[in-house]
Formats: C-alpha cells, sequence, structure tokens
C-alpha cells in the first residue's frame, strides 16, 4: 500500500501544476459547500436564538371586540378575561402546560429621590419559565405560590431600573413606591428584553387587588406541550377559539372576538423554511462539487491519454489491468481527498473567523446595553459534516477515476510503445 | 522453449485488410541465439509481438514453454510476460520520470517486492550492465547506449527465460551496437533464450540462427552450425 502511495506520488509530483489546478476546483466546490451551510446554519442560529429566548411553545391569549352578534348579544362587545378562564385553560384544555396571566399598569416608581414611570406587571410564577427570565443568582427570587395566595406586596424589578433607582445600593429587602403603596424588592430580573423598555413584576393577585379592581384582564399566556406539526397547532388553536366562545359567548365563527398568537406554529413554519434553505444550499453546494469532480474526471482523461506509452510499458513489463485500474482511482482519490480537505479547512476556517469576529460584535453590543437582535449567529457546520465530506469526496474520487481507468486499462502495450 | 505452428494475423482497418503472417511455423529451443530479418512489412515486429504475448494472432498455435498462449486473459498475460519474457525496444521505452534504478526495478513492483529487496536487486543488475554510478540519473541524462543498457538491465530483472528485442540497435551508432551486442550475447551465454528483430545484417551476424522473413512466410533461415552463416553476403544478394 504505501508502495503504491510512492508510485503514485510519483506521477503526481511530476505534473505538479495541472495536479493543483485539477485539485482546486474540488477545493473550492467543497469551499462552497462548506460556506453556503456555514451561512444557512448562521441564518438559522440567528432566529432560533430570537425564537428560544422564549418558550417556543407558547400561545398568548387576547380578548377582542365582537364582530358578530351571538345569541341575542349584540356586536361590539368588548370581551375580558377573569380568573375563571385562567382555571378553565389549566384544568380543562388538555394541552396546556405553564399558566399565568398578565395586567398591566404604568405605574411611577420611587426610591428616595429616583423616581421613573415603568409598566408593572402582575404576572403568575410561571411567567418566568415561559419568558425565561434571568434572576442571577445571589439577585434574590422571583414571584412564587405564596405571593399569590398571600397577595404579598413584593416586586421584581429590571436590572435596568434597580441600578437607575438604586445605583450602587442592593435594592434586595428594600421597599419602592409603586404609584402611592409600598412594595419590598425580592429579586432583579437581568434578561434583556427584546420588545419595549424595563418592565417591573408583582404577584398577579396583588396587581388585581390594587391597581385593577375591576377583575377583568386582557392577556393569558400558557405553554401546550405534544404539538408538533403545523396541522396539529392549527387544529388546536381552532379548537380554542371554539372552546373559548362557549366561555366567553361569541360567535365560534367569529375572527375578532379572541386574538391568539401560537408561537410553535410560526416556529414550525420558520424551521420549515430553515429545512428548505439547508436543502436548497446543499443542493447548490453539491452542485459545485459536481463540476469539481467532473474537472477532476477531465483531467485524468488527459492525463491518461498522455501516460499512455507510459501505461504501455508498465503493461509489457507485466503490470495486471487490476493494477493499472487501481492507480488511476486512487490517485483520482487522492486529488479529490486531499485538496477536498484543503476547501473544507479553508470553509471551515472562514466560518468560524466570522463567528469569531461576530461573537468579538456581540460582546460589544452587550456592554453596550442594547437588546440582543440578531438573524446571524454562529455560522459554523457540525463535525459531523466533515465526516460527510469525507465519504463524499472519496466516492467522488472513485466516480472521477473511474472512466479514466477504464480507458487506461483498454492500452494496448503494442500502439502505446510505438507513438512517440 | 517456443513452438508456433501455422501462425496467421490479419490487421484490419476501414480502408483495407492487411495479412501481415501467413502461416509461420517455428521451433526454438531453450537457450538458442535466434535473429529475425526482413524488410519492412515482412511482419517481423508482428511475430515478436505475439511472441512476447503484446498482440494476439487470428489462427494456429502457440506453445510457450509447454503453455498454449491462446485467447488468454490481460491479466494471465501480464502475467506470463512478467515471468517469462523480458522486452527489450529500439525505442528503449524508459519511463521518463524515474531515474535508471526506479526503472529498472519496476517490474519487481507489480510482482509485489519490497521496495528495499527490488532497489538492492535492480542495483545488482545495474552494476552488471556497468551503469552502478548512474543508477540516480533521470533517462535524458543517458546516453543511448546507457539506455538501452537500462533497458537490458530492466528486462532481465525478473529472471526472464527469453529476451526479445526489438531493433535493439536501432537507434545507436556502430560503436554502441557492438556494446549492445555484446551485452546480449552474454547474456545467451548464461543461457537465456534470446531473439532479436533486426534489418542490421551485422547484428544478425552475431546470433547463431538467422531467420528471414519475407510478405509473412519464412523465406530460408541459416544456422552457423550448418556453415553458411553470412547474413551480410545474403543481404547484399538480395540488394542486387
Amino acid at each position: 500500500m504505501t508502495d503504491q502511495l510512492h508510485e503514485i506520488w510519483g506521477t503526481l509530483k511530476k505534473n505538479r501544476l495541472r495536479t493543483t489546478l485539477t485539485g482546486l476546483s474540488v477545493s473550492w466546490g467543497i469551499f462552497i459547500l462548506i460556506v453556503l451551510l456555514g451561512a444557512g446554519n448562521g441564518l438559522k442560529n440567528g432566529v432560533m436564538q430570537n425564537f428560544s429566548s422564549r418558550a417556543v411553545n407558547r400561545v398568548n391569549l387576547w380578548p377582542g371586540t365582537t364582530s358578530m352578534p351571538f345569541q341575542g348579544l349584540s356586536s361590539d362587545r368588548q370581551l375580558y378575561f377573569t380568573e375563571s378562564e385562567m382555571d378553565f385553560i389549566r384544568d380543562e384544555v388538555e394541552e396546556s402546560g405553564l399558566v399565568t396571566a398578565r395586567v398591566n399598569s404604568n405605574q411611577t416608581i420611587s426610591y428616595g429621590q429616583e423616581y421613573g414611570s415603568y409598566q408593572v406587571r402582575g404576572v403568575m410564577p410561571n411567567y418566568f419559565d415561559i419568558e425565561k427570565l434571568i434572576v442571577a443568582p445571589g439577585d434574590g427570587r422571583f414571584i412564587n405560590p405564596l405571593d399569590i395566595k398571600e397577595k404579598n406586596k413584593i416586586i421584581v424589578l429590571d436590572k435596568r431600573v434597580s441600578d437607575l433607582l438604586f445605583k450602587d445600593e442592593s435594592p434586595l429587602g428594600k421597599h419602592v413606591k409603586v404609584g402611592q403603596i409600598m412594595f419590598q424588592v425580592v429579586g432583579i430580573n437581568s434578561k434583556l428584553e427584546q420588545w419595549g423598555g424595563p418592565n417591573t413584576y408583582i404577584p398577579f393577585t396583588t396587581a388585581q387587588a390594587i391597581f385593577n379592581p375591576g377583575g377583568k384582564f386582557y392577556q393569558i399566556t400558557f405553554t401546550v406541550d405534544g404539538l408538533v406539526t403545523a396541522e396539529e397547532n392549527e387544529r388546536f388553536d381552532e379548537s380554542l377559539r371554539s372552546l373559548m366562545a362557549r366561555r366567553l359567548r361569541y360567535h365560534p365563527d367569529d375572527q375578532q372576538a379572541l386574538w391568539v398568537y401560537n408561537a410553535q406554529s410560526e416556529y414550525v413554519e420558520t424551521m420549515k423554511i430553515f429545512d428548505g434553505i439547508t436543502f436548497l444550499v446543499t443542493i447548490i453546494g453539491i452542485l459545485t462539487l459536481i463540476a469539481g469532480i467532473v474537472g477532476v474526471s477531465n483531467i485524468m482523461l488527459v492525463s491518461v491519454k498522455e501516460r499512455t506509452r507510459e501505461i504501455g510499458i508498465r503493461k509489457a513489463i507485466g503490470a495486471t489491468p487490476a493494477s493499472i485500474l487501481k492507480t488511476i482511482i486512487l490517485e483520482s482519490i487522492i486529488i479529490t481527498t486531499v485538496f477536498g480537505y484543503i476547501g473544507l479547512m479553508m470553509g471551515i476556517g472562514l466560518t468560524e473567523l466570522v463567528h469569531f469576529f461576530m461573537e468579538q460584535a456581540a460582546g460589544a453590543g452587550a456592554a453596550s446595553n442594547e437588546p440582543q437582535m440578531s438573524v446571524f449567529t454562529n455560522p459554523t457546520v457540525d463535525v459531523g459534516y466533515a465526516l460527510f465530506a469525507t465519504l463524499v469526496l472519496i466516492i467522488a474520487g472513485v466516480v472521477a477515476g473511474y472512466l479514466p481507468a477504464r480507458r487506461a486499462v483498454k492500452v494496448k502495450p503494442i500502439e502505446a510503445m510505438r507513438q512517440e | 522453449m517456443i513452438q508456433i505452428r501455422q501462425i496467421h494475423k490479419s490487421y484490419h482497418t476501414e480502408a483495407l485488410s492487411l495479412h501481415v503472417l501467413k502461416g509461420i511455423s517455428l521451433e526454438i529451443e531453450a537457450g538458442e541465439y535466434v535473429s529475425i530479418m526482413g524488410a519492412s512489412g515482412s511482419g517481423k515486429s508482428t511475430l515478436l509481438n505475439i511472441l512476447g504475448i503484446l498482440d494476439e494472432y487470428d489462427a494456429g498455435e502457440y506453445y510457450l514453454n509447454g503453455t498454449l498462449i491462446k485467447n488468454l486473459n490481460e491479466r494471465q498475460a501480464a502475467l506470463y510476460r512478467n515471468e517469462m519474457i523480458g522486452f527489450v525496444f529500439q525505442s528503449f521505452n524508459l519511463i521518463n520520470f524515474k531515474n535508471a534504478l526506479e526503472n529498472v526495478a519496476l517490474p519487481l513492483y507489480y510482482k509485489k517486492v519490497s521496495r528495499k529487496k527490488r532497489n538492492i536487486i535492480a542495483l545488482e543488475h545495474l552494476d552488471k550492465m556497468g551503469l552502478k554510478d548512474w543508477a540516480h540519473h533521470m533517462p535524458n541524462e543517458l546516453s543511448g547506449g546507457q539506455k538501452q543498457r537500462v533497458a537490458i538491465a530492466r528486462a532481465l530483472i525478473s529472471n526472464p527465460k527469453i529476451i526479445l528485442a526489438d531493433e535493439p540497435t536501432g537507434a545507436l551508432d556502430s560503436k554502441t551496437t557492438v556494446e549492445v551486442m555484446e551485452v546480449l550475447t552474454a547474456l545467451n551465454r548464461e543461457g537465456i533464450t534470446t531473439i532479436i528483430v533486426t534489418h542490421e545484417p551485422a547484428v544478425a551476424e552475431s546470433t547463431r540462427r538467422v531467420i528471414h522473413l519475407k510478405d509473412g512466410m519464412i523465406e530460408y533461415e541459416t544456422r552457423e552450425s550448418n556453415g553458411i552463416h553470412v547474413p551480410s553476403r545474403h543481404a547484399q544478394i538480395e540488394m542486387i
């Protein structure tokens, strides 16, 4: 085997320029494949990251205004939720997981001389997991079930709010004035919101009692489990509408009575698009690679033609057809794999370099306290692709070498040696 | 060693069909020193190619060392060539990107002899040809006579029973012709059956049996042992 490689190395070295130019077409093919896959992955990772900053399987419900009369009730009725709807979703909707209500009010929050106007959200403990808030170690806690039960006057501040109000002081255990009422700070959320300004959170029951005595509220968010396909999600949304129609008493066909935002169906749709993009990118990459393979095959054919005399001599002194076949195909495999790996390394190098600079830029972005919104993240490919590429390259080598090798085997020694 | 009976061979092209060998029968014993002469187109190279299993024949029989050589597949042909026959060509047919040593060692590569071992053997053979100091020179750095001696060393390395030489001196001047013929004669003396195709009477004179071909048939042959073995004179007569 090493002997054979030695033999092949000799011939490749002899045609250094031709070998290099041929090989570069394969390098280029693999390079394009990797860069395209990297770009596709970058786009996918970027969008995925935006998705995953909140639970992807969450559903938001907002009551709307009816647009159709129903059971003697007029249209243009403003619908609203009460706590019983929340219980209903938790207990009666099979697919529901974590459920939270949300009630908003804008309040002035002050501590000592410092104050600001912020949105105060009355939420349930589950809100923490649904929105994937971050309470760093040492930053206290989020709202817990006891707070809900006791209607505790506690508040969780956004990091930016606490920095503004408390400066270098630790806010934990201190009291802030929300509107006219004192709340004790129990935790700090350090997740940067993607949309809207910094928020503060208080127990839902407290918010209802203090800021919303009517008890009506306008948003329920919950997670759903076991829905995979877009069709399943669509069907779920439909059945949710008709379930809620019976409870809130609106016409089941009234599309404006209840607004449903199902993040998961959007997620599924988006993933479909990315599967499409990946597929397309792979096809383009492979076509580019095929161009490279055809190039190698072509050059091998020229090489065999040029070396007809040499092949004839080899046959005259005892080379078997199998050994000639093996030599040419191995030669082709060596060209494709060696240059393929060069392309692979360059492609991976480029994607990693882009990744590196993007990390740097992201680091700078984080320092400026801007919310993280990116559509392009980590444009690299898996190690799995390298293995896949190796296999592709070897197959490519065999395919590219086969025809020329057949040609070489058919060389007649006497005719070959006659030509000068 | 070699027996051929009523060998026929034609070459077909689109325009015409050429009957090159028209029923040649010949027997060559082991250790003989034979030359085949004839005008160009007389079929002497074709005959040599058939003897060397480089070409197939249309009809007749060819026994090499008792084995019928007919309709062999390429692998078997390659095996016999490698085992039995050493070739020497007019145009040397060295591989130009390999040095003298590598060229000589090549047949052993196809016999799956290790690199180290075959280089040692190749160097011995080059030494016999007086070319030890030229072992690492490329063919284009060698003179014609040196190249032919490298080719002979390559033909010998697989210990063939037969040396087939196709115009071995055709590309050489008279001085190197003598050198090369001395080498071939010495080999024959060691017991290797040697068959030389040539049109040079001087070359034929060094062999012990001369077969004259004309129009694809054996015209006549002379043997040194019969006492009338002076090809140069016959050649002169032919010219007249």
